[in-house]
């Protein structure tokens, strides 16, 4: 059956938000797991932790402690009120905020992995041929570590994809706005619709399977790569 | 010229204290056993240990902890070679020799941006032209060995490190490498610091010889001096041997030898192809020494030597001694039994008779 409008409007908001999501883990996750792989800090099991922590949290007890934040008597709501920014719950950028800190795991574990298994010593090795550490990092770590920065990235945008709990929370299901996929065929199975539930959930597994593949086929691509 | 090394590091299992003034051009070479800390030193010349003391290379500071300077890895004008080669394996040969250039040229608040070396030189050098579009993982051991060396020259270094470039390698590749860095000596005229714990290694490339043992210097200076101590030996067992420097003298064409003058005396050896006047080092192992009271007559032996006892040491089997034998400026090592010293009636200020069996020609 063909799509009706909200379900073009939900697919299209389903894929801004993944979208978005994404960029700013990779912003915020490469800098993250970095400091994480290189660290001797001992802080570093802390901060470790918390980053792992979405991980096991049910989505509610996440959009819950959100959504009070975001609210009007939370820091963040006071916050937002005081800048003249309004509310952020119900909002697309509220949304935004859940997904970063759901999806953190999915971004940080598979850089921090890739980063710790390049080892100090090419860094060495560019330090004695007269490259500062940023450039280093950039010319040396970054492309080394790219299988993981592409797992990273494929995992964030598929985990955001599915995600239900923290978006029905925070975002409720508000058409255009907060309204994903998956809070819109929860709501077609509500409603008994069971036809427009379908087109969307067929429409889910078939995406889900084609970026898992996806990421089979690389590792099995990088792990024929023979590094010296 | 010289480069000045006062280093200490601790660690809770080591202790690295060191006060070196080498000179600044040739082969320094850093021997001793494994966890003497020559790693260690080298790894805090280059600034990626933090040492404290004073690393000066002919008037650059480096670091001097007294006055709070510690110029990090990236600005020291270094190459560094390490045991595995350890090149960039998304960088093709040629992305790897330019990475240097492209990085070292930009810190020019470096003590020095280095001087430029002719990279086409450095490529033909070390005949590594025909691989510059591989990628790492196409290369054989030698082959990367070649290429690290080569990326590590590129910028210009006032100063190169190698770190057992050999070790990694099987003993053909090792012969196949040692070639290119004897010409890198002299074509590039640049300091070296080399580790290693190989004697053979040692002997062939040091001009100044710095002994580590437990984080310590045990003796520094010219190799063929610190090689003939006998109380305690620098090399024991089967490996232990007497180095002369030394150059051709004569070519023999018809039995194929070739006389090579030393400070002291000559030996015949089977001709190296080496012009009349070309350097050469020897390297005499103890166990084809042995001593006579009279000059040998009819013997196969070629060479004999007259000389004078000035030491002798216990070795590692009760049996045997080490004899060192003075001939004229230098020395030679003698391993021979407790039983023979005894019945021959030799002791320390006895002139008597070396015969060498055979003479390993290591340059």
């Amino acid at each position: 059956m063909p799509l009706t409008e909200e379900a073009l409007q939900a697919i299209a908001l389903t894929l801004r938000l993944a979208g978005s999501t994404t960029l700013v883990l990779l912003l915020l996750g490469i800098p993250l797991s970095w400091w994480l792989a290189t660290t001797q800090s001992r802080w570093r099991s802390v901060i470790g932790t918390l980053v792992t922590l979405p991980l096991v949290l049910p989505p509610t007890v996440l959009g819950f402690y959100l959504l009070l934040m975001m609210g009007p008597e939370g820091p963040l709501g006071r916050l937002t009120t005081a800048l003249d920014w309004g509310l952020l719950s119900f909002s697309f950028t509220g949304l935004l905020l859940g997904s970063v800190v759901f999806s953190l795991p999915f971004a940080v574990q598979p850089l921090q992995h890739a980063f710790v298994a390049i080892g100090p010593r090419p860094l060495e090795v560019a330090a004695t041929l007269g490259a500062r550490p940023l450039v280093a990092f950039l010319t040396v770590a970054l492309p080394l570590a790219w299988p993981g920065v592409l797992t990273a990235v494929i995992l964030t945008f598929a985990h955001t994809l599915g995600e239900f709990g923290v978006v029905l929370m925070i975002g409720g299901n508000i058409p255009g706005e907060t309204a994903v996929v998956s809070t819109r065929i929860y709501g077609h199975v509500e409603a008994m619709e069971y036809g427009q539930a379908h087109a969307l959930a067929a429409l889910m597994v078939a995406f889900s399977f084609l970026v898992l593949l996806l990421l089979n086929l690389l590792q099995r691509r990088r792990s024929l790569r023979v590094m010296p | 010229m010289s480069l000045e090394l006062s280093l200490s590091l601790a660690r809770p299992d080591f202790q690295l204290a060191v006060d070196l003034q080498l000179p600044a051009s040739g082969i320094s070479v850093l021997f001793g056993p494994s966890g003497a800390g020559k790693t260690t030193l080298l790894r805090a010349v280059a600034g990626l240990e933090p040492g404290r003391g004073r690393v000066v290379l002919n008037g650059e500071v480096w670091q001097d902890s007294a006055r709070q300077v510690f110029l990090p890895t990236w600005r020291r004008p270094l190459g560094y070679v390490f045991q595995e080669a350890s090149l960039f394996p998304h960088l093709r040969v040629a992305g790897n020799l330019r990475y240097g250039l492209r990085h070292r040229d930009r810190s020019r608040d470096s003590v020095n941006a280095g001087t430029a070396v002719d990279l086409g030189a450095l490529i033909e050098l070390l005949d590594i032209g025909h691989l510059l579009e591989r990628f790492p993982s196409q290369l054989s051991g030698g082959e990367r060995q070649r290429v690290a060396i080569a990326r590590a020259m590129a910028p210009g270094p006032h100063l190169l490190l190698l770190d057992e470039p050999l070790a990694s390698l099987d003993r053909g590749r090792r012969q196949e490498i040692l070639p290119w860095l004897e010409r890198l000596r002299e074509e590039f005229a640049i300091p070296m610091l080399y580790v290693t714990h190989s004697a053979e290694e040692m002997s062939r490339l040091a001009d100044c010889l710095v002994i580590l043992e437990q984080g310590k210097v045990r003796a520094a200076g010219p190799p063929a001096e610190l090689l003939a101590a006998i109380d305690p030996p620098l090399v024991r067992g089967e490996e232990g041997a007497a180095l002369l420097l030394g150059q051709v003298a004569e070519i023999d064409t018809r039995w194929h030898l070739a006389r090579v003058d030393f400070p002291g005396g000559s030996l015949w050896l089977r001709d190296p192809g080496l012009a009349p006047g070309s350097p050469v080092r020897l390297r005499v192992l103890a166990r084809d020494v042995s001593l006579a009271t009279r000059e040998p007559e009819q013997t196969t032996i070629l060479n004999h030597l007259q000389g004078l006892i000035v030491g002798i040491a216990d070795e590692e089997h009760p049996a045997q001694c080490l004899v060192r034998v003075a001939c004229g400026d230098s020395s030679l090592l003698a391993r021979v039994t407790r039983r023979s010293l005894s019945s021959l009636a030799l002791a320390v200020g006895q002139p008597v008779w070396v015969q060498v069996k055979s003479v390993a020609i290591i340059t």
